[in-house]
């Protein structure tokens, strides 16, 4: 019995405990559920920008045999949004269509080819009003107002200077500006929105399937746009085909399927498209950002001011956070003081924006190591110096009041520069050749949570029954990031347990606890400390049920485990027989974790909005990207990257180097090809080629290499990794360009005909010089 | 128009009558309900529909049912052998050649169709062989190392 020891997997590489149901194909999606005589739902949507709609008519529609129901603006006067100060949606128009590709109607009918037709035969009369595809348009001075409650179309104007940039100027021995373009781009998960609902029409109750990050949103505005009480209302989230920020609202696919079946009286799935997928949209905004630092002779920052415009789209969605997000974030990476943020949100006549992933961090960051790269050309001082001399010192508050605890990023720098053999190998490429570098952050989960109760932030519950399993309960929504397999994780390390012991149920709201959702990055960190408390309380009733069995004493009781024992002599207890005992008082057991982010954290009060930023800690990221560019087609060949990752501590190895891969690679569709592109408000890119994703030939490999900086809060040291190093890719790319031809691209994304352009314009300036 | 189509789907016989313009795609996971095939995209740009026709990778999305008369198709249900995953599927699932999962069937069937015919790929064959294919998750790498780890397993006895 010596040899019993409890299990660890914390630090290991862990397959994804619901790997199995994925690589069998057992794994069911949303679109993957038929239930017995469902309808089949189609959307016709808007195929103006901006006009009154005069009317609807559905006449034609109704009349087709098989159509079973038909939904308007007319069915619903409720606006729904993700943030409660700017819900200005209607889930279908009403008064107004504001982007071409906005629903205005929706059939339910027997089957698809009939909902299709019935489409095609609903007529929308409308007054064409001027629309708007530019943030500058949009905010012209005779622009009319998109909406009546944001004039000149500004959704939020962002306002901060702490400390004073003309001093921090007036230090500076090289003030630099620079004018950046990032494209609008698109999540693009692979499953296509989708949502199955099924209403009760004796008991009045809904129960809807959505392939959504945050059950809790969909419940939400399920009830509110259908005037249901919430406890009629039952959520599920099956397997999710990913994510990345564009479900964490609750979609108009969703609310829509929702009304049409109360309407029909029955079951409908709605099944989006491709084009549909991407018109739904919620991807990052274009930005235009211009900025302008200051340094000093040895690379320290003295200044900042930055000006930042986005291009929201029709609807508010999650746009007052950010263009918060992209003025916080100028903070906790570098020491900094006298910044100045100018932000612009501006509502505009396409799809609205949301929170793609790294939300409102990724373009700012792109501008800010793009200018301080060419500023320490300018120095002639090493990229990496650079960063060096702006380091902060942990703990620390920034001057935006965010609180840092751990800070791996000079462990980070030190790796990338290292494993990459920059020293050696930066000025001995090859012409058209070139390293670059840069550093990104993120938040471990925002510290306050969209919708405020005074709940705590994570609540997960551990049943323990009869048969010695233990079920995991928990409202936190795998999509694909591993968040099942760190709490399983999380919970079977407190108790030296196998992995194999616990089961996890998520995603039905009937059953686990309300979950703030898989966003900002929080689950880890949130819910894997909640974890943690629910196992330790666990784990504490197992210890007194062994102690009152063994007759001794709790804290004389070693937990091995499969085995408790009072003393190393002694034969002990299996789990089993533990179980037994402790289930005899109360029957089958249930404990609750909770956890909640400290005040500290919530950042400040300096200026309207400066909690947003404010997390229990932030993950840090370098990279070294290699290119090769090939100057007489323009192409540019990523041929390896470097990155390293502070995740704090990382609980699976394995999920921790997919996560970082994944946000690099993301991170490299938006720089060299991913685009939206639209004509006259009409997405034109609405399908995978022409919105371009790197194929698998295109992508180069990627090293990770981890930084465990051991945050003082987080679960078993751990802060984010699945988010934080999307950003630093951009900047890295176009400063090895910059390296390689000695052109430095400002807008992207950097595709063959920009960077062909490029060349033949310096060509003709008579500057043939390769290196820069 | 309908007719009777007779395939052998997943090692079994079967004889459905279908439209003549339907998808094999939808054949699989309307008519017959094996829906570990994806639909992924509006038609030929993703790969997430991959099945082997007579052993080689084909889109299930721009392939008519109907023109498999008499032909053996594969699907993602049908790798796993008495309750043990094959070869690919333990590569992808061992070394998180899967994150979201929903490309996973149709690079898992792209990948069992290249070991089939060439058990030991080189790297440039496996992003070859996979280059119609896209993931959202993974950045590929360890898509390349589950295929690697798949052969590995395969040269050990295992079927792809």
């Amino acid at each position: 019995m010596n040899e019993v020891a409890p299990t660890r997997t914390i630090g290991g590489y862990v397959p994804m405990v619901d790997g199995p149901d994925k690589v069998s194909g057992r794994a069911k999606y949303t679109a993957d559920f038929v239930a017995p005589g469902m309808l089949a739902g189609r959307i016709f949507r808007s195929p103006y920008s901006h006009g009154e709609i005069i009317a609807v008519d559905v006449s034609e529609a109704a009349k087709l045999p098989g159509v079973k129901a038909i939904v308007t603006g007319a069915e619903c006067d409720k606006t729904f949004g993700v943030l409660p100060i700017a819900r200005s949606e209607h889930p279908l128009a009403r008064d107004k269509v504001r982007y071409r590709g906005e629903p205005v109607a929706a059939v339910a009918a027997v089957d698809d080819a009939t909902a299709r037709k019935a489409i095609g035969l609903i007529k929308l009369k409308i007054r064409e009003l001027p629309a708007y595809y530019t943030a500058a348009d949009a905010t012209a001075p005779d622009a009319i107002n998109i909406h009546e409650h944001r004039p000149q179309n500004i959704e939020r104007d962002v306002l901060f200077e702490l400390g004073s940039v003309e001093q921090g100027f007036a230090a500076a021995d090289l003030v630099r500006e620079g004018s950046y373009n990032c494209a609008e781009v698109c999540q693009n998960q692979m499953e296509m929105h989708a949502a199955l609902a099924e209403y009760d029409a004796v008991r009045d109750r809904m129960t809807v399937h959505a392939s959504t990050q945050v059950p809790y949103y969909v419940h939400l505005m399920l009830a509110h746009i259908l005037d249901m009480d919430m406890s009629k209302i039952r959520v599920l989230k099956p397997h999710v085909g990913g994510g990345f920020g564009c479900r964490t609202e609750a979609l108009n696919v969703e609310l829509i399927c929702a009304l049409l079946a109360r309407k029909a009286g029955g079951t409908v799935r709605m099944v989006t498209n491709r084009e549909e997928t991407f018109i739904t949209h919620r991807g990052r905004p274009e930005t235009d950002i211009r900025l302008k630092i200051g340094m000093r002779r040895d690379g320290r920052i003295t200044a900042v001011e930055c000006e930042c415009d986005q291009r929201g789209g029709a609807h508010s969605g999650y746009g007052v956070v950010t263009i918060l997000y992209s003025g916080s974030m100028l903070y906790a990476i570098y020491d900094l003081h006298n910044v100045k943020y100018v932000g612009r949100r501006v509502m505009t006549n396409t799809p609205p924006c949301g929170a793609f992933r790294g939300h409102g961090t990724v373009d700012i960051r792109f501008a800010f190591e793009s200018l301080i790269d060419q500023m320490a050309g300018e120095l002639r001082l090493d990229p990496f110096a650079v960063r060096r001399a702006n380091y902060l010192t942990a703990p620390t508050f920034t001057d935006n009041d965010l609180m840092v605890n751990s800070y791996g990023l000079p462990d980070c720098v030190d790796w990338v520069e290292r494993e990459s053999g920059w020293k050696a190998r930066k000025s001995g490429l090859p012409k058209g050749k070139g390293l670059g570098m840069a550093c990104s952050h993120y938040i471990s989960g925002a510290s306050k949570p969209v919708n405020w109760t005074g709940e705590p932030h994570a609540t997960v519950k551990l049943k323990l029954d009869f048969d010695g399993s233990i079920v995991l309960l928990t409202g936190a929504a795998e999509i694909g990031q591993g968040s099942s397999t760190v709490l399983v994780q999380a919970v079977a390390e407190v108790l030296g347990l196998d992995l194999s012991r616990i089961r996890i149920i998520t995603g039905d709201s009937d059953v686990v606890p309300k979950d703030n959702g898989s966003y900002s990055s929080r689950v880890t960190f949130m819910v894997g400390n909640a974890a943690i408390e629910a196992a330790q309380k666990l784990k504490g009733l197992l210890v007194a049920a062994a102690a009152r069995k063994l007759e001794a004493k709790p804290d004389e009781i070693e937990c091995l485990g499969e085995l408790y024992r009072a003393g190393a002599q002694d034969k002990g207890l299996t789990f089993n027989e533990v179980v037994t005992e402790a289930l005899t008082d109360t029957g089958t057991i249930t404990v609750t974790g909770n956890y909640s982010t400290i005040p500290e954290s919530h950042g400040g009060k300096k200026y309207r909005g400066a909690a947003i930023g404010g997390t229990m800690g932030y993950s840090y990221s370098a990279q070294v990207v290699e290119v090769s560019v090939d100057e007489e087609t323009g192409v540019v060949t990523v041929d390896k990257v470097w990155v390293a990752h502070d995740c704090g501590k990382a609980l699976n190895r394995l999920t921790v180097e997919g996560q970082v891969q994944g946000s690099v690679w993301m991170g490299m569709g938006q720089a060299m090809s991913e685009e939206t592109g639209y004509h006259e408000g009409l997405l034109v890119t609405g399908n995978m080629l022409d919105y371009r994703v790197p194929t698998i030939q295109d992508s180069p490999p990627i090293e990770v290499g981890i930084v465990e900086s051991n945050d003082p809060h987080g679960p078993f040291g751990a802060k984010e990794a699945g988010e934080g190093s999307l950003a630093a890719f951009l900047p890295a790319l176009t400063n090895a360009i910059a390296d390689a031809i000695g052109v430095r691209f400002t807008d992207l994304p950097v595709t063959p005909d920009r960077v062909y352009a490029a060349i033949e314009k310096r060509r003709r300036a008579g500057d043939g010089n390769g290196h820069g | 128009m309908a007719r009777i189509l007779e395939i052998t789907l997943n090692g079994r016989p079967r004889a459905d009558a279908v439209p003549d313009n339907l998808l094999l795609l939808d054949y699989l996971r309307e008519v017959v309900g094996l829906t570990g095939t994806k639909t992924g995209c509006d038609g030929g740009e993703c790969g997430a529909c991959t099945v082997l026709v007579d052993d080689a990778a084909r889109l299930s999305c721009l392939t008519l049912a109907a023109s498999v008369q008499g032909r053996r198709v594969d699907t993602i249900e049908s790798l796993a052998k008495d309750g043990r995953l094959s070869a690919v599927q333990r590569g992808f699932h061992e070394k998180l050649g899967s994150q979201c999962g929903y490309c996973t069937p149709g690079f898992i069937m792209a990948s069992a169709g290249l070991l089939r015919r060439n058990p030991h790929p080189t790297d440039d064959e496996i992003r070859a062989a996979l280059g119609s294919n896209i993931c959202r998750c993974t950045g590929y790498v360890k898509i390349i190392e589950a295929v690697k780890h798949a052969a590995a397993l395969h040269a050990e006895g295992l079927t792809p």
